[in-house]
């Protein structure tokens, strides 16, 4: 099996694994990170989401062997513990109910942000729509966002 | 979902107190013995210890407290929300309180389950008099110490004082509690003098959720663990004929495939490899029986107009009552069948070894399930262990075991610790959906009055049960006859989220929509009309309050502002009991680009005390949404067995783009709690459907809606 070289949440670590495993099986089967989380597998979910250089991108699409010089960002890297603004503004305003879909919420969210610091209510309910909730904690993880938005300004 | 006597208690082996080697005091409750008159005789109580004894509190000697949380949690919020009833009793700060998931323990627990919305009602009691009997117990203690009488000591927030103002810790007096006699009737607290319950406390895993940590089922892992996917029959109906695993053994990481009845399971070392494995296995499948959502609905229909189905309630004399009307309204509402899509697919994990059977992840029933595995593999229940996981939903689907079957059936035959992984399309295809339903309801209208009211419910499989003919309108029309029929498939059915009532509560909310209008009257006031006719406690069988129920259209009346209009805006009312408990919703809609747009949501809730307002309101505003969603979207159909979609690029969720803000109003109220994971949903449908009634005159009668409304375009005017 081919041995690749990823750059994880700051660290560099090197991970055996097919050529065409996503990085979402990658992270949770081979590096024990399992904050990211399988919904459906086809780019519709949004439980995935993870930054690649930043940016929010669906990691059960994207293969292994695409991503030697990326820098990874997964749920676990996103803060030292917790204290992202986003996830804070989470805290806040108690989003989560069973909570599976929260990760893949909070890394769209704090890639959002970061490319449009002081979104409108529309702008939120856009950028926020590809990540479902089957608890539908939609009302809160929309207050939260613009929370956070507010934080970081 | 049964209505439940109360429970009494036995005091025998109610509650073992323990002193911990490490320090500290552990008190645990015997579920078992609360509700059977056999006593077994209890662990050995000298040598017990923390790590057999999963009980319910553990105060340590610096006064911290771990609370056991005993039901499995599936994102109602019962972890967060039962400990702190313990808590209250007890009287600790929340903040000294940490909880912790206990595993299946039968001997100790009671009725460790998910569903029906009865997590709360049913323990209400049993935790609320553990935490008081702890609390006297350490009241007692510190007693003893100052060798005074316990009338002159109190406690409170974690505090010992005594008269003379002296004041000792919890954690000071735990060692001598621990050798205490149990006291029996104990004080329970007044609910006005509650200082946790009806204050907020965040979900108790939100940090271990916001930062990522291993907790859902999916998660779990073993060392050596293998991961099982599944291939079933693509089409309802279908068995397997023969298969070719060359393909699939070729893929690397793939160590084994062998059938098991009409599946053929994939090991392989890691997720991707088993998910592969399987999509390259050629199988060959023998057609039965191949079943379509267009011969349902004929049969269904054809239920309905027929004169076949079982009475489930008769008041009075209908058939007069019908041939005396001035007027006969006569509807047939129309459902789909529905997946359940939590959002972390169905897995287990099992290890099948000639000693044990240990069991792990994401189960409403763990008990059921335990024994459901042993009967399969021919073991004594003692032999089965379960561990519970958080789950990422639940919504019914996990109260069927079928997938921990699966893992142990896998498990045994491999002889590894497997973890059993379902795709999104398996998940949605695999079986066990909400049956599609369809009513008939007509009423018959005499001098400006309801004299008569018929319903027949005809559902594939299942779907009425006992005491929904008990519901509103049951007592409140003099002449009313409900029936119900049902047509066997092999398509598997089973509870969905407010299992029975999610779809009827559309269909009779719609309809009284309907009545009100033949009568020139306001929605509200004649569901308030209706009411009044009910003589409270005449009828034992009735399962709402009328009282409670005219307090919940009230206030939903009033913060939804139903008696004035704005411009453009539509507004639609609804109001059910289901689970226990009352609810009444105001939807505003608007119309944008030719279809409905919910706006705003007001809802009135009256589920007794509320025990955390945060968790109580996000369980609301979630039922909401969850029913305006699967009203306006779901739909999932059959052709030749088949389901009509597998993934979320065919099967449409609600998203955020489409949600309305939701407002959630509690009664406030000193009766004991019911729960609140379903409730919410039930009235939601019917409240948008009467919402774009009032915007385009157009009536619903099928679900989903943008289907109906674009089958049906050339009749809508926006
Ligand atoms: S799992 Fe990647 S989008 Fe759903
Ligand atoms: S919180 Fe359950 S899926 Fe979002």
């Amino acid at each position: 099996m081919p041995v690749y070289n990823l750059m994880v949440n700051g660290k560099s670590l090197s991970v055996e694994a097919e050529s065409d495993t996503p990085l979402l099986w990658v992270l949770r089967d081979e590096l024990n990170l399992v904050g990211t989380k399988f919904g459906c597998g086809i780019g519709q979910c949004g439980a995935c989401t993870v930054h690649i250089d930043g940016t929010a991108t669906r990691s059960c699409l994207l293969q292994i062997s695409s991503l030697e010089e990326a820098k990874i960002t997964t749920i676990e890297g996103l803060s030292e513990d917790g204290t992202h603004p986003v996830q804070v503004a989470w805290k806040e305003h108690d989003v989560p109910q069973c909570g599976y879909c929260q990760a893949g919420q909070i890394m769209t969210a704090a890639s959002f942000l970061n490319s449009n610091a002081a979104p409108s209510q529309s702008e939120i309910r856009n950028a926020m729509s590809g990540n479902l909730c089957r608890c539908a904690s939609y009302n809160r993880i929309e207050k939260a966002v613009a929370d956070a938005a507010e934080k970081i300004a | 979902m049964k209505k439940q006597t109360r429970t009494t208690f036995s005091r025998r082996g109610f509650i073992r107190t323990s002193a911990l080697a490490g320090g500290g005091m552990l008190i645990g409750f015997n579920f078992l013995t609360a509700c059977k008159d056999e006593v077994k005789p209890p662990v050995d109580i000298a040598n017990l210890n923390f790590n057999d004894f999963n009980a319910y509190i553990k105060i340590a000697d610096n006064g911290y407290v771990t609370i056991f949380s005993p039901n499995p949690e599936i994102g109602q919020g019962v972890k967060t929300s039962m400990p702190m009833i313990v808590a209250e009793e007890l009287d600790v700060p929340w903040k000294h309180v940490h909880v912790e998931q206990a595993g299946l323990d039968t001997d100790k627990y009671r009725g460790q389950v998910a569903g029906g919305s009865q997590s709360i009602r049913q323990n209400w009691d049993v935790l609320r008099q553990t935490g008081a009997t702890a609390k006297q117990m350490l009241v007692n203690a510190a007693a003893a110490k100052w060798q005074i009488d316990a009338s002159e000591v109190s406690a409170k927030d974690g505090i010992i004082t005594s008269k003379s103002g002296e004041t000792l810790g919890y954690g000071d007096v735990v060692k001598e509690a621990a050798a205490l006699e149990i006291p029996e009737n104990v004080s329970l607290k007044e609910p006005k003098g509650f200082k946790i319950i009806g204050n907020d406390a965040l979900n108790i895993d939100l940090h271990k959720i916001v930062t990522g940590k291993p907790l859902f089922g999916l998660d779990y892992k073993k060392d050596g663990m293998l991961i099982a996917s599944v291939m079933r029959p693509p089409a309802f109906g279908q068995t397997l004929k023969d298969f070719d695993d060359t393909e699939s053994r070729k893929i690397t990481g793939v160590t084994d495939v062998f059938q098991f009845g009409d599946k053929i399971a994939v090991l392989a070392k890691n997720t991707w490899s088993a998910m592969k494995g399987k999509k390259a296995l050629k199988a060959n499948w023998e057609d039965n029986a191949l079943e379509s959502t267009e011969k349902h609905d004929e049969l269904l229909l054809g239920l309905l107009n027929s004169s076949e189905g079982e009475v489930r309630r008769e008041d009075g004399d209908v058939d007069k009552a019908f041939a005396e009307a001035d007027q006969v309204i006569d509807r047939i509402y129309e459902s789909p069948f529905l997946p359940h899509n939590c959002m972390e697919p169905m897995n287990f994990y099992a290890d099948v070894t000639s000693e044990k059977v240990q069991l792990a992840g994401p189960i409403q029933t763990p008990e059921g399930t335990a024994n459901r595995v042993a009967n399969l593999l021919d073991r004594a229940p003692e032999e089965i262990e379960v561990e519970l996981t958080r789950m990422g939903g639940g919504f019914g689907r996990r109260l069927y075991g079928d997938f921990a079957l699966e893992a142990a059936e896998i498990s045994s035959k491999a002889g590894k610790p497997v973890k059993l992984v379902y795709s999104r399309e398996d998940d949605m295809n695999a079986g066990i959906f909400r049956p599609a339903i369809k009513y008939r309801i007509s009423a018959a209208l005499k001098d400006g009055k309801v004299t008569g009211y018929k319903l027949k419910e005809a559902a594939i499989n299942s779907n009425m049960y006992g005491l929904i003919p008990n519901f509103f309108p049951a007592g409140a029309i003099p002449n009313l006859k409900i029936e119900s029929a049902n047509y066997k498939s092999n398509i598997t059915t089973g509870a969905w989220r407010a299992p029975y009532t999610n779809f009827l509560a559309f269909a009779e909310q719609s309809f009284f929509d309907e009545v009100a209008e033949a009568l020139n009257q306001d929605a509200v006031q004649l569901r308030l009309d209706l009411l009044n006719n009910v003589d409270e406690g005449a009828d034992d069988r009735i399962q709402y309050s009328a009282s409670r129920m005219k307090e919940v259209i009230k206030l939903a009346a009033e913060k939804g502002d139903w008696n004035n209009t704005s411009d453009g805006i539509y507004k639609g009312f609804s109001a059910y009991y289901s689970h226990n408990t009352h609810v009444a919703e105001v939807a505003e809609i608007s119309i944008q680009n030719g279809m409905p747009k919910v706006e705003r949501v007001t809802a009135a809730v009256d589920c007794g005390i509320v025990i955390n307002p945060t968790g109580a309101n996000n369980q609301v505003v979630g039922g909401v949404l969850d029913g305006i969603g699967h009203a306006m979207y779901g739909d999932f159909t059959f052709e030749a067995g088949k389901p009509s979609a597998s993934n979320f690029d065919t099967y449409r969720l609600i998203r955020m783009n489409e949600t309305p803000k939701v407002a959630v109003h509690f009664i406030d109220s000193e009766i004991a709690p019911t729960g609140l994971g379903e409730p919410g949903l039930p009235p939601a449908g019917g409240a948008v459907a009467n919402a774009i009634k009032a915007a385009t005159g157009k009536r619903l009668l099928k679900q989903p809606f943008t289907k109906y409304l674009a089958e049906t375009e050339s009749e809508v005017k926006g």
